[in-house]
Order: structure tokens, then C-alpha cells, then sequence
């Protein structure tokens, strides 16, 4: 199936409660193929087309706050219009899903892909300080499992969790295995499990408010504190990724998404040469595997960042690396795909010719 | 006659009025005269009496009520300036055995959030929407919103509304009206004892009507701002009838349920 389509049975069977999205290409499939399965009928999961990417962020934030599995999808410019939304819901503490099948930008941009949205996407994107936990799916498999595991990470640590595709991987079709259904939650089972959801006040308990308002100074910055803190939980425990024939590497690449698997074309070109080259996958981008970089950073001659994009990621490896090693990048932007020829290319000229 | 005592007047048979259980007793941050505290009133009133406070969720907006929600004895969600009637959208929508309200100004519901209150009622969400309006920014300190009447002055509109540079005010009440998915609405005021028996009528059918789950009943409650407008309060309840009723006519606006 196709990637979005993956994205889309993934919702239905890990028991999602509620799609709330607005059409936008290169992932209008998600709520198309939802709309066509009738979940209402397999599950009573609520799908609604809503009238913006704003109405539809607003809408996750009322699901979430019931203590609903939800989720949205959009493309660039759709989740740059959600951004405040976004930083409500991790300001409330909000677990929810958002998916990301990026374009080219900026702007109305193009709808081929890209990964431009990198630095929306890992530094927050909205105001105030927060994260979203950034899971960069490289196959279909992938975009179906990082959908339960989006939901797990959202409720574990009660915060947005987004999945960061591009429009390559939304659009490709491969083989995927899918899960059981996974039964949604009653009511009561969300009252027992997330007492802090709003489904209505019970005689002689605490009635139950969510928001991210907190005038007082003093309190704001406590709250943020717990953010903070939370945050670092997650750093310490979900920092996840894939390293690709590093062991013996003299060079890698570090590539997410629809770049790394051109990047792995790219290593079998390159040691068919004789050049020992690798590849280190992050698979989440925030929380992000700094320190496997900075170790192999004492291991390999250089780092080459391959993104579509003018170069975002990069910024976080050399800030991993700390100058350890040469960290370059070399990307194509605007909705340009590099070959894995020109990716091979650009090791050999700014990794291994570099001085 | 014999005149009650203090303790007297204390026994429950000597009552005439009691507050709602439903609001707690927090100190409410309306101005005094303002007529935001009777409205909540009613609606928690509303709420008592028909048993619902278990089952309801509220949803307070961006503006002098950002803070509805510590006053409501309720679940409610604090929601981004203009979003409520999405965020009531999706609580109804996952708990259609709920009742939803939302309560908004007129610069959260009739500016910001234009678009997603026409969708809500266009799409005939079962929810209540309260819509208060004062004809201008409140918290933020006066400024025009989109209900300001042509001519008054606020402090963006220092020489008074000119509607040929700023706009006409927006007649959001009659524009819902239009819409297919409304099956309820009304505006009513809350600044006499009248005013405020017919307007908790309305806000009660507005709440039975999500037993009907037929669309969106939406209330308009039109109201001073005495700080805003500069007034004292008895001025500007006078101010609300001669200027603001002749533009935002009070009354049963649109009614598919019947009596």
C-alpha cells in the first residue's frame, strides 16, 4: 500500500478515536482512504473534514483533551498554520498525533518532496519553549508502526508527538504488515487511565481543567520547569536510530527519512570503491541521538548530513560533535530528490578530497 | 410585622435565593456592573436544574472570560482565541452523549474566530454556543471589535467607528441564523430581571436542545462593558438600550424546535 494510505489503516488499528484534518497535497490519501473505510463502522472512530488546518489543530486539542487518541495530517504550509494550536496542546500537556508528509517550500512552495520542515518540526515550531517528540519514518512499514508508537510516546509523556514524512514516502507504495486491531478505549477506561481528561465533572471529585493559561509569573515558570524536565526524561529514554555499516566506517552519512535510503544506495556505491562509508538513521529527530554522534564522532574522518533541505540537521550534528570531526552538508532543495550518485559525489568532494 | 434576624434569615425556609452550586465560590475577575457574572450565573443555573453537571463540558474562550473556567464547577478547556466552536466540535463529536457549551466575546466568536464559528453551526454541531457581546475588546483594554456600533469611540477608534475606513459592525447572530445547521438562536440581555428570566429561558432551551441532536443552538447575550465604554454601570446599561438594542435588536431570532 501506499505510504499515506499505511498512515491511515495505522490510525484505525491502533484504535484512534478521531481524525480531524484539511485536505492538502501530498497527503490527501490519509483522510481520503479513512473516509472510504468507513471507521465509524469498524471501530467508531470519528473522521471529519474540518474547514482549515486551523480548525483541525483546535479540534485535536478538544479530542486530547477528553483523553482521546487523536490525530491530524497535513503538508508544510497546512502545519505551519497549526503551529499556535501545537503549542497549546503541549502547553496543556496534550497528547495527540500530528503527520507531516512535507513539500518544498517556502511558501505555496511545490508539492514535491522535501525536508525542509526539519527545523519546525525538532526546535518546537510554535512560541514558548516546547518539543514535540519527532518520529522520521523511512519506508511504509515505517509510517504504519510509527503511528501505535506515536500514540504510545504522546500519552507516555502527555505531549504532541509528530510524524515527519515527505511527500517520496507518503506517495511510495510497498509492502506492509499490519497489527491486530487494537480496541479503543471506553469512557470509563479513559477516566481510570488520564484523570486529568475533561469528560464531565463527578460528584466529589475534582473537576477537571485543561488549558495552558497561568498568569502568575512564578507559576508559568514552574510549569515550564516540569516541561523542561520532561523533556529530559524523554532525551534520557526514547532517543532512537538506525547505523548502517559504522563499525568499520572511515565516513558516514547522517540522513533521515527519503535521504537515508538514498544514502544507502550511496554506501554500496562507495565501498564497491573501496571506501569504507556508513550510514547513522535517526529515527527520532527530537528526541535527538546526540550522543551516538558524538561517539562516532572520535571513530570516523568525517560526517556528511544529506537532507532536501539547505542544511538544518546539520546543525544539530556539529552541536553533537562538538568539532570532533568535519561534519558538511550537501542536500537539493525545492522538491529535488539527489541521486545517489551526486550523494556518493559529495562525500568524495567535501568529506574525503576535503582538506 | 416582625422583623428577621440575622440567624433568621439563614434557615433554609426563610430562603429566596440561593447561589447555583454550579459556580464555585471564587472571586469572579469581571469588573463590577459587568454583565458577564449573570450570565455564567444562568448558565450554571441552567445546568443545575437539569441535572447535567456530570455529563457537561465547557469551553471557555480568549478574553475578559479566559478565566470562565475557574468559576464553572465544571470540566471545562481553556481554547486559542476564536477556536472554541472547533474545540466543542471534536468534545461532542468523541462524547455525543455530553452536553458542550462554549462561551465567547465578540472578538473571540465575530472576529478570529469567523471561520470556525460559521462551520460549527454550518455543520449543525449539537452544541450550545453562548455568545456575549459588549461591542469591544474588554481584556485587552478597549480597543474596537467587530460589534463596535458606527460612530463609538473605543481605543482604536479614538474619533469614533467610521465605517467607510474601519467596516461595519457584523451582525453574527442574524448571520448564523441563515445557516442550515442552526435550529436555535436567539439574543437576549441579562442588565434587568426581566432581561435575565427571558435570557436563562433561552440558554435552557439552548441546553435541551442537545438532547434533540438536531444542530447548533446558539444565544447571544448582549452586554454592557461599563469599563470599557468609560461609563458607570447604570449608564451604560442605559447606553446598552438606547444604542446597542436598536442595532442588535433583542428577541427570538430563529427557532426550528418550537415552544
Amino acid at each position: 500500500m501506499k505510504g499515506n494510505e499505511a498512515i491511515a489503516e495505522a490510525a484505525i488499528r491502533a484504535g484512534c478515536d478521531g481524525y480531524f484534518g484539511y485536505p492538502i497535497t501530498p497527503q490527501s490519501e490519509i483522510m481520503e482512504y479513512l473516509m472510504a473505510e468507513k471507521p465509524h463502522e469498524r471501530t467508531g472512530m470519528v473522521v471529519l473534514q474540518a474547514e482549515s488546518e486551523v480548525a483541525s489543530i483546535n479540534m485535536l486539542y478538544g479530542g486530547a483533551g477528553c483523553g482521546k487518541k487523536v490525530m491530524t495530517s497535513s503538508s508544510s504550509p497546512g502545519m505551519s498554520l497549526m503551529q499556535e494550536g501545537i503549542s497549546y496542546c503541549a502547553g496543556a500537556e496534550l497528547p495527540c498525533l500530528l503527520v507531516n508528509v512535507v513539500r518544498g517550500g517556502p511558501g505555496l512552495g511545490t508539492i514535491q518532496p522535501s525536508q525542509a520542515d526539519y527545523f519546525q518540526s525538532v526546535k518546537g515550531g510554535g512560541h514558548g519553549d516546547y518539543k514535540l517528540i519527532v518520529l522520521a519514518p523511512a519506508s511504509v512499514q515505517e509510517m504504519y508502526d510509527f503511528v501505535p508508537l506515536g500514540f504510545e510516546l504522546a500519552f507516555k509523556y502527555r505531549n504532541p508527538a509528530l510524524i515527519l514524512s515527505d511527500g517520496a514516502i507518503g506517495q511510495m507504495m510497498e509492502k506492509v504488515w499490519l497489527d491486530e486491531q487494537v480496541p479503543r478505549l471506553t469512557n470509563e477506561e479513559v477516566r481510570e487511565k488520564y484523570p486529568w481528561a475533561t469528560l464531565g465533572k463527578q460528584p466529589g471529585k475534582e473537576k477537571s481543567v485543561v488549558t495552558s493559561l497561568y498568569l502568575e509569573s512564578v507559576v508559568m515558570e514552574k510549569i515550564n520547569i516540569k516541561l523542561q524536565a520532561k523533556y529530559r526524561e524523554c532525551e534520557a529514554n526514547e532517543v532512537r536510530y538506525e547505523a548502517i555499516q559504522c563499525e568499520d566506517a572511515d565516513y558516514i552519512f547522517v540522513a533521515f527519512g527519503s535521504s537515508s535510503r538514498i544514502c544507502q544506495k550511496s554506501i554500496q556505491l562507495g565501498r564497491d570503491k573501496g571506501l569504507k562509508i556508513g550510514l547513522l538513521r535517526p529515527i527520532t529527530l527530537w528526541p535527538f541521538p546526540s550522543k551516538v554522534l558524538h561517539d562516532l564522532a572520535g571513530q570516523v574522518k568525517g560526517m556528511l548530513s544529506i537532507e532536501m533541505n539547505a542544511g538544518q540537521m546539520v546543525e544539530d550534528i556539529r552541536l553533537a560533535v562538538e568539532g570532533k570531526c568535519k561534519v558538511e552538508h550537501f542536500g537539493r532543495q525545492g522538491g529535488i530528490i539527489p541521486s545517489p550518485d551526486e550523494v556518493l559525489h559529495a562525500m568524495e568532494e567535501k568529506i574525503i578530497g576535503g582538506k | 410585622m416582625s422583623e428577621l434576624s440575622t440567624l433568621d434569615i439563614q434557615k433554609p425556609e426563610n430562603l429566596v435565593y440561593t447561589k447555583t452550586n454550579v459556580l464555585n465560590d471564587r472571586t469572579l475577575s469581571y469588573c463590577p456592573g459587568c454583565g458577564h457574572g449573570t450570565a455564567h450565573r444562568i448558565i450554571a443555573e441552567v445546568i443545575e436544574e437539569m441535572g447535567i453537571q456530570d455529563k457537561t463540558i465547557g469551553v471557555a474562550p480568549v478574553g475578559c472570560s479566559v478565566l470562565a473556567y475557574q468559576f464553572f464547577d465544571l470540566d471545562m478547556q481553556q481554547a486559542a482565541h476564536g477556536r472554541a466552536p472547533a474545540v466543542g466540535t471534536a468534545i461532542k463529536r468523541l462524547l455525543p452523549d455530553h452536553f458542550v457549551f462554549t462561551y465567547q466575546g465578540d472578538g473571540d466568536l465575530a472576529a478570529i474566530g469567523t471561520a470556525e464559528t460559521i462551520h460549527a453551526c454550518n455543520r449543525g454541531e449539537n452544541i450550545t454556543m453562548i455568545f456575549i457581546n459588549n461591542g469591544i475588546y474588554g481584556m485587552t483594554g478597549g480597543q474596537m471589535a467587530p460589534t463596535t456600533l458606527p460612530g463609538m469611540k473605543s481605543s482604536t477608534s479614538p474619533y469614533g467607528r467610521d465605517v467607510a475606513t474601519m467596516g461595519n459592525p457584523l451582525k453574527m447572530t442574524e448571520l448564523v441564523a441563515q445557516l442550515p445547521g442552526t435550529i436555535y438562536v436567539a439574543r437576549h440581555a441579562v442588565h434587568t430581571p426581566a432581561a435575565v428570566r427571558r435570557c436563562k429561558k433561552a440558554v435552557r432551551k439552548a441546553f435541551e436542545n442537545q438532547k434533540l441532536n438536531r444542530g447548533t443552538s446558539f444565544v447571544e447575550i448582549v452586554s454592557n462593558c461599563n469599563s470599557g465604554w468609560k461609563m458607570t454601570p447604570n449608564q451604560s446599561n442605559k447606553w446598552m438600550e438606547e444604542n446597542m438594542f436598536p442595532f442588535y435588536e433583542l428577541g427570538e431570532i430563529k427557532d426550528t424546535i418550537g415552544k
